[in-house]
Formats: structure tokens, C-alpha cells, sequence
């Protein structure tokens, strides 16, 4: 029998079937271009800013703050770059957590060879940055704080509302990337002092090509797409209609279900990780076993290198990644674990296994039941092992 | 960016199926490569014989590696490349002939046949010194090369290596 276990959607998710048919009729029904004056341009641009609404609400915020974008990685070039770009009179120093998406870091670094200073904030061994930390590195010239909310690759949950407490009392913007938690963790921009917040469509069983970036209202931002005035001219582009509409109508699906879907992938999850830890030896669990998402379970399996398990796992039709898709074209291990404190074999070693709405009990002890063979086997060939 | 199609069906079988992994006990030569901040850590352990024309061959050869499937193939193809060859036949195999067994490796893993090639050089090197033989001129400089790359990442990374290196003595 072929198994198709996927226990990947910290990478991406299905489109939940709702979902789908949600924006089926904005595909050659309702496919106006919501800057057309027509009625079937008006008919897209109602239903767009229905779908603004929505998300709005879901974060406490006002529809005008929700800047659509393509992707979690557009809204956080926007949220680093254009921010900083707009605010450079104000000072030119960035700060941001050792632990943040490529997306955040790398146009941290591009920042930097535009003249700005970037402060990388260490973590502890669980990833939460210390808040004593951040108050340490804030500078009379910093204008921008980004911290990711929960970390992709290992699932530690921050301290947003302190974090933010303190971005607020010395006047700096603060940005939280949470496209792993958003609608998994209940959010409310103004009690938790958030500026500018990240969110992805994909991540949350919503289609893919749909973003958003919160942006609290007045703070100067320089648009990264100049072109036709969509988006209040802050991201031209003519509007993504379906994907928009399916990531609403997702947020919606999702808010609703939060906690009776969190309590199941919890029990889940820790079924699992408790299973693996007792049945492997020399296996641990990174991140914060409590402060941790619902479904992510970051293991080390000493003595192998990730890409085996990864493919090893495959054959017996279990989906997973090393900590994070995206770093996959890389041979360095990942950054993320050795902010950690994490040794090189270790960090090489490690698998993120990420459940979902439609993981099952039964798929958990189908791992649990070949994890430890499939383990055993490939630590036959390794120098290390004991 | 390599994924599970990136690969050819030789290199999938040999990394299914492994030819000669382990160790030897009193092995003639060990080759040790690779490191493991790269993620890759190639041993490779040989017994040299003679064979009746009293040609020095390796008679047996075993791997343990550290490393993604492309390594662990990389190290089973090596040895199936030499085993049962004479020293100056192994000396001759050069990466392209571990590419050509797996039927091609991504672009991204290519310096993983390398590093199957200078473990086996490494080996050949080691026998020598052992037997205190005059080393090949070639030989030489794969060493000096795998030796300044080893130096450049000890440098960058030496505290570390050496509380890892610890750890193995310690098992």
C-alpha cells in the first residue's frame, strides 16, 4: 500500500475544499479588475474589500491598515524595507531577532548595503529573545524592531505584547512576522503594541499568491511596486481576486475551528514527540517544549544528516522537511538552530515535522511504528554513532 | 535545489542498499574527510594485500559516512570502484568515474564524489606514510589540498571541532 503521510504544513498547506469553492467564481465569473469603474470590475472590488474586512477584524485592526501583497515574503520586504526606506531621516538603525525568516533577514542585509546598521538580537536555547536584550541594543537612531512571532522551524512562540510594550515606550515600530501563527494564535495588533504584522494565505490552508502586511495607521512606508495605485498606492498590482478571496474565507473557516482544531493537533503532536523521544535514543526536542505551535515537532536524530531521513522518509511515503523548506538549496546548517546554541551535527540533523488539519492519529503511529527502524538503519553507515 | 526527483535511480539503490559500510578492525589505512559543519564526514578504512603477481591491491575497503544520500552513494560507489584493485589502479579513479557509476549527480552535489575521491586518497596517503613509501608527486598535493581545507574550517571553527573531536574519542 502507497502511504502519502504529510506532516509538512509548516511549509504549505492544502487548500481547504470550502475554500476552493469560495473563489471558484472569481476565476471567469466574477473576474473583474477591481480598479475597473464597471459593474464587473465593482463586483471583484466589493468582494475584496468584504475579504479586507474580514481580515481586519480577525486582528483587531481597521480594513485601511490591510495592505494585500503575494506572498509572506512581499509583506516582509515591505514591512523591512519600505519602512526603513520612509524613516531613514529618523535614524538608520534595524533590529531584528537572530531567528527570523530569510525573508526578514536577507532584506535586513540588503538594508545594510544601503547604509543602515543591522542588530542581530542573540536567543536562548529555547529561541525566546530576552527582553532585557532588546532594551540593551534600542539606540536613540533605531526606527525598527522585527521579531518573528512563532518561529517557523521550531515552533517557539515570543512575547509579543512585551516586546511590543517596549518598541512602544521608546517610539519604534515594531514588526512581527506571524505567518506561522496567524488564526492559530489569537492576535489583537493594539493590545499587543504591533505596528506591522506579516501573515501568509498558504501556511493556513488557504490558496497560494495571497499575503497581507498590517500596517498601523501613519507610519510612512515607500512603496516597493510603484505602477497603477492599487493598494492606496502603497503596493501597485492589479489584485490577486480569487486568492484574496480564498484566504478570507480560510481566516474565517480557521478562527472558528481554533480551538477544538488546536486541542487535536496538540494531542497529536505531542503523541508524536513523546513517542519518538522514548522509542529513538539519542533524539531531542528543540525549541520550547511548552511556548511551542500547536503542530510543530523540531527533532534532533544525532548521528544523521537530515536530507537522509528526509529521503529515507519519503520512501515510506511520510512528507516532511529539515528545519525549513527554503533553506534546503543551502549546505550550511540551518541558522536557526545554531542560534540555538545547537552543534553543526546536530542542527544538520534535524527534521521539522509539521501536522495539519487532516493529520490522524493513525498516520502518527504509522511514524511512531517506522521512525525507529528507518533511524537505526542509517546510523549503521554513520562515523558517529555509538 | 535538489529534491527526491534530483536524483538518479543508481544513486537511490546504492543509498537503499549500501555496499561495504562499517569498519575494519586493523585496517591498513584509514581516510577521513569532509566536515561537519558542511554536513559531510567521510572515513574510509582499507586492507591492502598482494595479489599472486605480488601487485598490492586493496583487498578490502568499508565506509561510515555522515552526510546526505549523495554522500553515502558517493562512498558505496568508491568502494565498489576499488575494490579488489591494485593501489595504482585506485589512485587513478578519479570523481568523473563515481559520477559515471551513479549515472549523475545534481550540480549541487557534485563535491560529494570529490570527497569519496580524496577519503580514498586520503587512504592510499595514509598507507604510505605507514610503510614510509616515497609519496606520488599528485598524491602530495590532493593531501596538502584536503589538509588546507581542513585547516581553513578548524580556523574558522576550532573550539567547536575540538570539543566534537573529544566527544568521538570519548565513544
Amino acid at each position: 500500500m502507497t502511504r502519502n503521510v504529510y506532516l509538512d504544513y509548516a511549509s504549505t498547506t492544502p487548500v481547504d475544499p470550502r475554500v476552493l469553492k469560495t473563489m471558484l467564481p472569481y476565476f471567469s465569473k466574477k473576474f473583474g479588475n477591481t480598479m475597473s469603474f464597471h459593474k464587473i470590475g465593482a463586483e471583484a472590488n466589493d468582494a475584496v474589500e468584504k475579504a479586507r474586512e474580514i481580515i481586519a477584524e480577525s486582528i483587531n485592526a481597521k480594513p485601511e491598515e490591510i495592505i494585500f501583497t503575494s506572498s509572506a515574503t512581499e509583506a516582509n520586504n515591505l514591512a523591512i524595507k519600505s519602512v526603513a526606506l520612509a524613516n531613514k531621516s529618523k535614524g538608520k538603525h534595524v533590529i531584528i531577532s537572530a531567528i527570523e525568516h530569510d525573508s526578514v533577514l536577507n532584506s535586513a542585509m540588503w538594508l545594510k548595503t544601503h547604509g543602515f546598521e543591522i542588530t542581530e538580537l542573540p536567543v536562548d536555547k529555547n529561541g525566546f529573545v530576552k527582553i532585557a536584550d532588546l532594551e540593551k541594543v534600542i539606540r536613540k537612531d533605531t526606527i525598527l524592531v522585527s521579531i518573528i512571532h512563532a518561529n517557523n522551524e521550531i515552533g517557539t512562540i515570543q512575547n509579543l505584547k512585551l516586546l511590543g510594550a517596549i518598541c512602544k515606550k521608546h517610539n519604534i515600530f515594531f514588526h512581527t512576522d506571524a505567518s506561522q501563527s496567524f488564526t492559530k494564535i489569537p492576535i489583537d495588533v493594539a493590545k499587543e503594541n504591533i505596528d506591522l504584522f506579516t501573515a501568509s494565505s498558504h501556511k493556513i490552508y488557504g490558496p497560494k499568491g495571497a499575503g497581507f502586511l498590517y500596517l498601523n495607521s501613519g507610519i510612512p512606508i515607500t512603496p516597493l511596486l510603484h505602477g497603477g495605485g492599487h493598494e492606496k498606492n502603497l503596493r501597485s498590482s492589479t489584485l490577486n481576486v480569487p486568492a484574496i478571496i480564498g484566504f478570507a474565507k480560510a481566516v474565517e473557516i480557521n478562527l472558528k475551528n481554533l480551538k477544538t482544531e488546536n486541542e487535536k493537533v496538540i494531542k497529536l503532536r505531542d503523541k508524536l514527540i513523546t513517542g519518538i523521544l522514548k522509542k529513538i535514543p539519542n533524539t531531542k526536542l528543540n525549541g520550547d517544549p511548552k511556548k511551542r505551535l500547536a503542530n510543530n515537532a523540531n527533532i534532533t536524530f544525532s548521528f544523521i544528516e537530515g536530507e537522509s531521513l528526509l529521503l529515507e522518509l519519503n520512501n515510506y511515503g511520510i512528507y516532511v522537511s529539515t528545519g525549513s523548506a527554503c533553506s534546503s538549496p543551502s549546505l550550511a546548517p540551518s541558522h536557526v538552530l545554531m542560534a540555538l546554541g545547537k552543534n553543526a551535527e546536530d542542527a544538520h540533523g534535524s527534521i521539522r515535522f509539521s501536522l495539519g488539519r487532516w493529520t490522524t492519529e493513525e498516520e502518527i503511529n504509522y511514524v511512531l511504528k517506522v521512525l525507529p527502524e528507518i533511524v537505526e538503519r542509517l546510523r549503521k553507515f554513520s562515523p558517529f554513532k555509538k | 535545489m535538489t529534491n527526491v526527483n534530483s536524483y538518479s535511480k543508481k544513486v537511490l539503490e546504492h543509498f537503499r542498499n549500501p555496499h561495504n559500510y562499517g569498519k575494519i578492525k586493523n585496517p591498513s589505512a584509514t581516510g577521513e574527510v569532509g566536515n561537519i559543519i558542511c554536513g559531510d564526514v567521510m572515513y574510509l578504512y582499507i586492507k591492502v594485500s598482494k595479489d599472486k603477481k605480488n601487485r598490492e591491491i586493496i583487498q578490502d575497503i568499508k565506509f561510515e559516512t555522515y552526510g546526505c544520500a549523495a554522500a553515502i552513494a558517493t562512498s558505496s560507489a568508491v568502494t565498489d570502484l576499488v575494490k579488489g584493485k591494485t593501489l595504482e589502479k585506485a589512485l587513478k579513479i578519479n570523481k568523473d568515474d563515481v559520477i559515471k557509476t551513479l549515472q549523475g549527480l545534481p550540480s549541487i552535489k557534485i563535491h560529494c564524489s570529490l570527497l569519496a575521491v580524496d577519503a580514498l586518497s586520503e587512504a592510499i596517503y595514509d598507507f604510505f606514510i605507514k610503510e614510509k613509501r616515497e609519496i606520488p608527486k599528485t598524491l602530495e598535493e590532493i593531501h596538502e589540498r584536503n589538509k588546507k581545507e581542513r585547516d581553513f574550517v578548524e580556523e574558522k571553527h576550532g573550539d567547536w571541532i575540538k570539543t566534537q573531536k573529544q566527544k568521538i574519542n570519548e565513544k
